[in-house]
């Protein structure tokens, strides 16, 4: 790492390495059965340097000589976009508890018992359902170097459970699913799988809906698939940068309803996306996006921050490929005082929905969502009746989630990711054949 | 240690082990990307990897082990080894084919990699400066990438066949606003490794970022039932979608209700409809000589005269379901272990022209160019980049993009035209397992389908 540094110095204004190396295991179990057992070992090392004040960019997986690693960060360098920051110098993060020594221990055989609890309920309450699992656990070590004396090194841990299953019936289709992960090891099956059970209760019967204007619970998972794709890109100093943000102009203003509130937290301890500091060694802090429905701010790394004249909000996360962009660690959405249950009964026609597929494919970058519910319920004079199909659930967040009827007072974990409660919104736009 | 030289040392141990199976991936490759956000070149890099696998079956389960350092190579044969027993009492078999060996020299004219960045450079600047040039246009974004791979595959039956490929894609997408409105349109092309497939395009992005500002003035589409006329590029996203996952044998193998719906010599669609998919059509994104087991490619008719005919299969899967293997393996990188993937996919020409296609259309939807789309094999939706209302068989107004879903089954068998305009779309990338994106390449001539819904107001 050092000797990379010390090349780079000498061709460059200011360099950066950053080294990741991680130990992954998954216990893998398909059509009910343990299937295979993976061991997947990597290494990488990526060079940022800043050289006649534009920037480079050299990354390698595997064995690469260092000098061969520079020359490609002093080509790129030369089309390179001028760096608008420096490297951050030394500095305090704060603590985040990352790193669970009992999570490496988690032996084999216990993963594989895990995940055959993880199937068992599922297979005994519903014949013919067929499951896949997946067991894994992580250990991640990042180390990052600059040439103005920034320095950081964390090791974390995370363990993962989830299982799906589907169920076919004639040309039926019903797929359920959940899954839970944490840097400490997870033991409680028993958490998912209830919930997993829930909803093939609920799917049991199916329901049609009619088509028209109807008020629409998102459960948790219903709000990461149908409204996350086009927060994240509208609350990303990026989108905003261009111009293409629906609220780029809007700070200050208050644009969703005064109970909706987004941050965005890289400390929450024994998150799985939690760290003391982002890729680019600038310290981890809780941000607020959106607060009691006003645009309070944006997610930037450094580059992004010196172009809008902004504040890194310590976002800087190295993509596929590894170049660095302004990302989410953990998204919590402010909870409110409904009970899913109260939602429940106050509609007399409506849906429930868990799972909007395609949701993501519209025109997110303006906030529209339209998909089809590919789990969800109908909901009949206050109760869940019966699963729906063949149901497009359409709108746009701007107008969804201006107004809300109700937010759910407790929320829930969607994979390490995301932290939401339950949604209730009215008049949405839904089509069913 | 290259990957020669660690392709060479696996060999010889690879037999040694009592193990039904062992193969090992090797690989070594460079990428290089370019992408613009708004008037400038925002980032370039170029990237490198060394790395491999092995994976072994033992007594019915699978054990896989990835690194990215090649010594010590004996360890990581032995750990796979290891992890495949300790799964015991799983079922898996694999169907064996006679050994192969052989080094495949790829037609790549260049490597695309090895082109100069300024060339790439000035080619996208001139696409970028074409977008900005249209009036009332927010933002543009463009992202070029491609990349080399040379590969090894060997296994413990003895073969070793040396690989290479090379990709080259090109995404441009421009954005307008107006009064917080923003509307995209974007165009997405690929070739297998020849940077020339991505010349020449400034008049088809002229018209996407002019498609772009006056879609802010269209007006949204009415949710509901409509007769719907596909162009070449979202035809060959649908059956790549909607009916592609579903030919996977790795969907159906383990699915004895799945097995039942998919049975060769069902009627899916009319007897006009002929779907194929297939790595030895040559020259296209998903093309090859073997897949990632070994398996030479094939060119397999997944729907015959609208009959259910063949499907996609690793080793694993033609063995569980006796059929006969089709070379459809595929990893992403050696990160991952090959599962059934698709390769070119295409719904064969007719008869129709686009012109008879729509004629007897009183009010209908022609949907164009792609935005994205998924499945969960029964049910599918697919969004179009374009969509215009047909009135009494002419294209009229301009729409907002609209989204599509159905149920497979029953639109397959609702499509009652085709065009005789085969187009293949290289431009896309296909994502499954977490493996993603991978080189595939999808095509159709115009389809027409009837009672398709679509999201709207």
């Amino acid at each position: 790492m050092e000797e990379i540094l010390e090349l780079a110095r000498k061709v460059s204004d200011e360099a950066e390495v950053f080294m990741m190396s991680s130990e992954e295991a998954p216990v893998h179990f398909e059509a009910n059965r343990l299937k295979a057992i993976q061991s997947k070992q990597s290494a990488s090392v990526s060079l940022r340097i800043i050289r006649n004040g534009k920037l480079g960019y050299a990354a390698a997986s595997g064995q690469i000589e260092p000098r061969k690693l520079v020359d490609i960060a002093v080509e790129t360098s030369e089309f390179g976009m001028p760096a608008k920051f420096s490297f951050p110098s030394a500095q305090d993060f704060p603590t985040v508890k990352i790193l669970d020594p009992a999570t490496e221990a988690v032996s084999i055989g216990e993963m594989k018992d895990l995940g055959q609890k993880l199937i068992e309920p599922l297979v005994k309450s519903t014949e013919g359902i067929l499951c896949e699992a997946e067991v894994s656990r992580e250990s991640l070590t990042v180390r990052i170097s600059n040439t103005r004396g920034g320095r950081a090194q964390y090791k974390k841990t995370a363990f993962g459970l989830g299982v799906s299953g589907t169920l076919v019936r004639d040309t039926d289709m019903l797929f359920v699913g959940e899954g839970q992960e944490s840097c400490h090891p997870l033991r409680d099956t028993k958490a998912i799988t209830d919930i997993v059970l829930r909803q093939l209760e609920l799917a049991k019967n199916t329901a049609t809906v009619s088509s028209g204007q109807l008020p629409v619970i998102f459960t948790p998972d219903g709000v990461v698939s149908a409204f996350l794709p086009s927060l994240m890109s509208a609350l990303n100093g990026k989108t905003v940068l261009l111009g293409a943000s629906p609220v780029g102009r809007r700070l200050g203003e208050r644009v969703f309803d005064p109970r909706f509130s987004i941050f965005d937290d890289p400390t929450l301890e024994y998150a799985p996306n939690s760290r003391p500091c982002d890729d680019e060694g600038t310290a981890s802090r809780r941000t607020a996006l959106i607060e009691k429905g006003v645009v309070k701010n944006f997610l930037y790394d450094l580059q992004t921050a010196g172009q809008a004249q902004a504040q890194s909000t310590g976002s800087g996360c190295r993509g596929r490929g590894g170049l660095m962009s302004p990302s989410p660690s953990a998204w919590t959405i402010g909870t409110g005082e409904a009970s899913f249950e109260d939602m429940v009964k106050e509609i007399k026609e409506g849906l429930v929905i868990e799972q909007l597929m395609g949701a993501e494919q519209g025109n997110v970058l303006g906030g529209d969502f339209s998909g089809n519910v590919l789990l969800g319920y109908k909901i009949e004079n206050g109760r869940i009746t019966g699963r729906v199909k063949n149901t497009m659930v359409s709108g746009n967040i701007y107008q969804v989630l201006k107004e809300v009827v109700a937010i759910g007072k407790e929320a829930k974990w969607i994979g390490g990711g995301v932290c939401a409660p339950a949604i209730y919104c009215s008049g949405l736009s839904v089509a069913s054949k | 240690m290259n990957i020669k030289e660690a392709g060479h040392l696996l060999a010889g141990m690879m037999a040694k082990y009592d193990a039904e199976y062992i193969e090992a991936h090797l690989e070594e490759s460079e990428a290089s990307h370019l992408t613009y956000r708004g008037k400038d070149l925002e980032s370039t890099d170029k990237t490198s990897a060394v790395g491999g696998n092995v994976r072994a079956l033992v007594k019915g389960g699978w054990g896989f082990v990835s690194f990215n350092d090649l010594d010590d190579l004996e360890t990581k044969v032995k750990q796979a080894i290891e992890q495949a027993g300790y799964v015991s009492g799983g079922e898996a078999k694999i169907k064996s084919s006679s050994p192969i060996v052989e080094r495949v020299v790829a037609d790549i004219r260049h490597n695309p990699v090895n082109i100069q960045l300024a060339e790439k450079k000035r080619l996208l600047d001139e696409y970028n400066q074409v977008i900005w040039a249209v009036p009332k246009l927010q933002t543009s974004m463009i992202g070029y990438a491609d990349g080399y791979r040379k590969y090894i595959y060997l296994n413990s039956a003895g073969s070793y066949i040396e690989q290479e490929r090379a990709d080259v894609t090109l995404r441009t997408t421009a954005i307008a606003t107006d009064n917080g409105e923003v509307q995209q349109v974007g165009l997405s092309l690929g070739s297998p490794g020849d940077f020339n497939a991505i010349k020449g395009l400034h008049n088809q992005i002229r018209e996407i970022a002019e498609n772009a500002v006056k879609m802010l003035a269209a007006p949204q589409a009415k949710g509901g039932e409509y007769t719907v006329v596909l162009d070449p590029i979202l035809a060959g996203v649908f059956i790549h979608e909607a009916f592609g996952h579903l030919s996977e044998a790795d969907h159906v193998y383990e699915n004895p209700q799945l097995r039942e719906l998919m049975t060769l010599g069902k009627t899916f669609g009319g007897a006009h409809l002929n779907v194929v998919d297939g790595a030895l059509v040559p020259g296209l994104r998903g093309s090859y000589k073997y897949d990632d087991e070994g398996v030479p490619a094939q060119k397999t008719y997944l729907i015959r005269e609208g009959i259910l005919t063949g499907r996609l299969h690793s080793r694993e899967t033609a063995a569980k379901m006796n059929e006969k293997l089709s070379g459809n393996a595929r990893a992403i990188s050696y990160r991952f272990p090959p599962i059934v993937r698709m390769t070119n996919t295409y719904i064969e020409a007719g008869k129709t022209s686009f012109k008879d296609m729509i004629a007897d259309i009183k009010e209908g939807i022609y949907v164009k160019n792609w935005y994205g789309g998924t499945t969960s094999m029964e049910m599918f939706t697919f969004s179009a980049g374009e969509a215009y209302m047909i009135r009494n068989g002419q294209i009229a107004e301009m729409l907002r993009p609209v989204v599509l879903t159905g149920n497979v089954f029953s639109t397959l068998k609702n499509i009652d035209a085709i065009g005789n305009d085969l187009d293949m779309n290289q431009g896309g990338g296909c994502g499954k397992a977490g493996q993603s994106p991978l080189a595939v390449s999808n095509g159709s001539p115009h389809i027409r389908i009837q009672h398709c819904l679509i999201g709207g107001k």
